[in-house]
């Protein structure tokens, strides 16, 4: 069980070196995927509280949070330059890829929360 | 010098290349569209069947009235008393393609009618299908096997038996977003952007709202995205193709109307949100696989593992426990009934009497994809030889494709565009070896200097085919070690075609070592080659042959060849005719479902029930009364305020789709709902017969009566030519109902309830008048017609 706990400990602090080592944009990026699943789940208990009843803007709602930590992540991928198979995209365009997107999302956001 | 020239000798070929398979691209299309015009130029510009009448009339109420009271239309001249949700049950993708296009065409001002429009559409559709099919099969294997493939879907027969020119149904478009989402998701894939995600959750949507089979995609490509990762092929792009999908797909699908919040709520879109879910975690055990070393990894593994068990043994708990609580487990009937074969005839009748879901026989495979059948399995190979994320898709849809073909006959049209892509892979990897081949011996036996093999095949200046031109260009030097593997796939394919097997080939050999190519012998790729192209030549044929043949009766216009010339039956349109002109607007109709549709597109008349078959209990309502007796079946058809009864009868010219073959189906929805109806009553020693042996239940239902009410007066006998016997009961009156129109070939004949008498004199008259039977006929006799 020691040794567990000292595995467990060995391994958190690994990562958190490791994780400190990665450029700040994509720091800046993970912060917002970590914002927006936090809205995620805040919505969700809220709804757990108040009941579901307009169940199109519950599931907009959440399902925009959703999407753009997904687009997010996207957006990390191919703006990492350790990702070798994205080194000769630029990072404007995945840029203007990641807000088309998004722009997309919240337009049929908009349109179905009611 | 040397190599700025053959530089610009290849990029002239590239140039050349690029306009001729533009060139055959269009060709392509052309040839789509017209083979689907047989049945306009043998009939008329006329819709078939019974679904596209009802979407013919959904889209001239667009085309009429807009889209905002198109979204709020609530119908009430069907399903009377219940009424219909328009907006809220159709799937508005067809409907709004049609009446975009008539809108664009009229204010250009080009005067096409919306029935022009909606007779069309089926076939300019399935020219673009075509081109998506090249799409699709240039993202999975090139572009040669793209344009061979295009070529092939634009005439496979099952795909034209749903899309010919009238066949105004759902499938006209769906097939084509079907191939344009998965040529989007596999595009997707290949270059990792963002920008094609979100043009395939668009194309998506087009198809959620285009037909009820998009729950198809939203299972298919989940699978592939699993297959992916147990592969061991997860990579960033197959995460970009999928997650974006998920999300925009299930917002975008619950739009829709009448998808709404089954997007997230059924079982059909489960398996969707399960792999979002792995995929993320797949994910995320990359990342922590990439920032850690080996070892820590391990540890890892085991910590998460011990822990991870336990929450999700819990997790699963609940989720079982959830769904099995639902009768159905969360499906649709219909979806079940594709995994559950049985699952329809046992449960819900209405389902399984649809000729459409029957699984299908053997020989329609061959009439339905003719040649296909044997490409595809060659084709298979070919994506293993290399194997890539799109081939594996591509085989991943031919498989699930095949199964869900054999489950329902109507499905065989989704299997039409895997098959094609398949037997087009399979055909341009067979033309690249064997011209290969040929190119290679033509070469030596020009230079015929040195026994070196030339380092560049595609380098020979002897002019070729040039479908697989852009094969020859991309089989360099590269591809060595294909070529290997690429002469086995040609054996295969030559001893699946039963020609000569070559013996006289060079051995395979390692990667780079030798530079002596890998080809066949000359006569034996001549001869190969002329035999692909007869297959070919038959295929196209058998094509022609079913689309002008099998495929394009408008079956509301029938014809027959006698030997006195063609005899035209239009008796369908007569009697709709009849109804919209002599009867009063509000007049209700009653049939059996199969015309529900056409009576009110045509004959502009409420109905009863209609094809949507959305309400059981209704359908039986019907049935009941067609089995009942004269006075029963009246008191049935009075409650639901209806004037006028339609029945389909063919004894007269032998058409065998009339209702009397249609009746056990009405005993036994009937029968489901009410028990007082039992189909052993109608059946004499288990056989249905309405001749002198019937049952006595038979011979005094309603439907016997009004189907042959005076048939006995065309031959004197009652030969009844669809059932080749003389029928049980040949004179007798009708009480309750009068006839009042029968068709040219009493094909349809159409009866009148009679009104209620106001007074009914005295007991002892009553009993007297039940045994009398009286008819009223248009002659004007004076009889005691108690009902009068």
């Amino acid at each position: 069980m020691a040794k567990g706990t000292n595995d467990a400990k060995l391994l958190i602090q690994s990562l958190r070196k490791a994780y400190a080592a990665t450029p700040t944009s994509l720091k800046i990026i993970d912060l917002y995927v970590v914002y927006a699943v936090a809205t995620a789940l805040i919505q969700v208990a809220y709804m757990a509280m108040v009941g579901s009843f307009p169940f199109n803007s519950f599931l907009s709602g959440v399902l925009s949070c959703v999407g753009t930590a997904v687009l997010a992540v996207c957006l990390r991928i191919q703006v990492n330059k350790d990702n070798k198979e994205f080194k000769d995209l630029p990072p404007e365009r995945a840029f203007a890829d990641f807000v088309l997107c998004n722009l997309v999302l919240h337009l049929v956001i908009m349109n179905f929360l009611g | 010098m040397a190599t700025s020239k053959v530089e610009g000798s290849s990029s002239l070929r590239h140039a050349f290349g690029g306009v001729l398979s533009v060139f055959i691209l269009l060709l392509i299309g052309v040839v789509a569209f017209s083979i689907r015009l047989f049945s306009v130029i043998k009939y008329e510009s006329v819709i078939h069947e019974f679904d596209p009448y009802f979407n013919y009339r959904v889209t001239q109420f667009l085309s009429k009235n807009g889209i905002y009271d198109f979204w709020n239309w609530f119908d009430d001249r069907t399903w009377y008393p219940l009424g219909r949700v328009i907006g809220g049950t159709v799937y508005p993708g067809l409907t709004l393609t049609a009446g975009t296009m008539w809108k664009l065409a009229n204010s250009l001002n080009i005067p096409l009618s919306v029935e022009t429009v909606c007779v069309f559409t089926a076939p300019i559709f399935s020219a673009f299908a075509a081109w998506a099919t090249y799409l699709l099969t240039k993202e999975v294997k090139g572009p040669g096997a793209g344009i061979t493939a295009a070529a092939i879907l634009a005439m496979v027969p099952s795909y034209i038996s749903r899309s010919v020119a009238g066949s105004y149904d759902n499938e006209a478009v769906a097939i084509f977003a079907l191939i344009f989402t998965f040529y989007l998701y596999i595009k997707t894939l290949n270059t990792g952007s963002l920008f094609y995600a979100t043009l395939n959750s668009f194309a998506y949507f087009y198809m959620v709202c285009s037909w009820g089979g998009y729950t198809f995609i939203i299972n298919l490509i989940p699978m592939h995205v699993l297959l992916c990762i147990v592969t061991g092929r997860y990579s960033s792009r197959l995460y970009i193709a999928y997650a974006p999908l998920v999300v925009l797909g299930t917002l975008l699908a619950a739009l829709v109307p009448v998808v709404g919040f089954n997007a997230v709520m059924t079982s059909e879109h489960f398996g969707s949100f399960l792999v979002f879910i792995i995929i993320h975690v797949v994910a995320l055990v990359y990342y922590i696989k990439g920032i850690l070393t080996p070892r820590l990894f391990k540890v890892a593994t085991t910590l998460v593992l011990t822990v991870g068990i336990a929450v999700c043994a819990v997790v699963v708990a609940i989720l079982v426990a959830l769904v099995a609580s639902s009768p159905t487990k969360g499906w649709s009937g219909r979806s079940l009934s594709l995994l559950d074969p049985t699952y329809a005839s046992k449960y819900i009748p209405i389902i399984a009497s649809v000729s459409e879901h029957q699984p299908p026989t053997w020989p329609s495979y061959f009439m339905d994809i003719n040649v296909l059948a044997f490409l595809v399995p060659a084709g298979i190979v070919a994506c293993f030889l290399p194997l890539s994320d799109a081939s594996s898709f591509a085989v991943l849809y031919l498989v699930t494709s095949v199964y869900f073909s054999g489950v329902m006959v109507r499905l065989m049209l989704v299997l039409a565009p895997a098959a094609c892509i398949m037997s087009g892979i399979a055909l341009s990897e067979a033309f690249g070896v064997l011209t290969r081949s040929m190119k290679f011996h033509i070469t030596k036996y020009f230079e015929c200097s040195h026994t070196e093999a030339p380092a560049k095949l595609g380098e020979s200046t002897s002019t070729e085919s040039s479908a697989p031109l852009e094969n020859m260009t991309k089989s360099d030097t590269t591809e060595k070690p294909e070529v290997a593997r690429k002469e086995k796939v040609a054996r295969r394919k030559q001893k699946k075609e039963k020609e000569l097997t070559e013996n006289a080939h060079v051995k395979p050999v390692s990667a780079k070592k030798e530079k002596r190519p890998l080809v066949l012998p000359l006569e034996a790729s001549i001869v190969s080659v002329f035999l692909l192209i007869v297959l070919g030549g038959l295929y196209v044929l058998h094509c022609v042959w079913a689309a002008a043949e099998a495929y394009s009766a408008p079956s509301i216009v029938l014809t027959s060849h006698s030997h006195d010339g063609l005899h035209v039956f239009d008796d369908f349109r007569e009697a709709y005719a009849w109804l919209r002109h002599n009867t009063e607007v509000d007049d209700k109709v009653a049939s059996w479902w199969d015309y529900g549709y056409q009576t009110t597109a045509m004959a502009n008349r409420t109905v009863i029930v209609d094809n949507n078959t959305w309400n059981n209990t209704h359908i039986a309502t019907v049935g009941t009364a067609m089995s009942s007796p004269e006075k029963a079946a009246w008191e049935i058809f009075n409650s639901l305020d209806v004037k006028y009864v339609l029945v389909v009868f063919g004894g007269l010219v032998g058409y065998p789709s009339d209702d009397i073959n249609k009746f056990l189906w009405m005993v036994r929805i009937g029968g489901g709902v009410f028990p007082h109806i039992k189909e052993a009553d109608y059946l004499k020693d288990g056989q249905y017969r309405v001749d002198a042996q019937a049952t006595h239940t038979m011979l005094n239902c309603l439907m016997y009566k009004l189907s042959y009410y005076r048939f006995v007066e065309t031959d004197g006998k009652g030969f009844d030519r669809v059932r080749r016997y003389e029928i049980g009961k040949k004179h007798f009156k009708l009480t309750h109902f009068e006839e009042v129109f029968t068709t040219h070939h009493w094909m349809v004949r159409i009866y009148k309830l009679k009104p209620q008498k106001n007074r009914i004199r005295g007991k002892s008259r009553k009993s007297k008048l039940g045994s009398k039977s009286t008819s009223s006929k248009s002659g004007g006799m004076t009889h005691k017609n108690p009902w009068n």
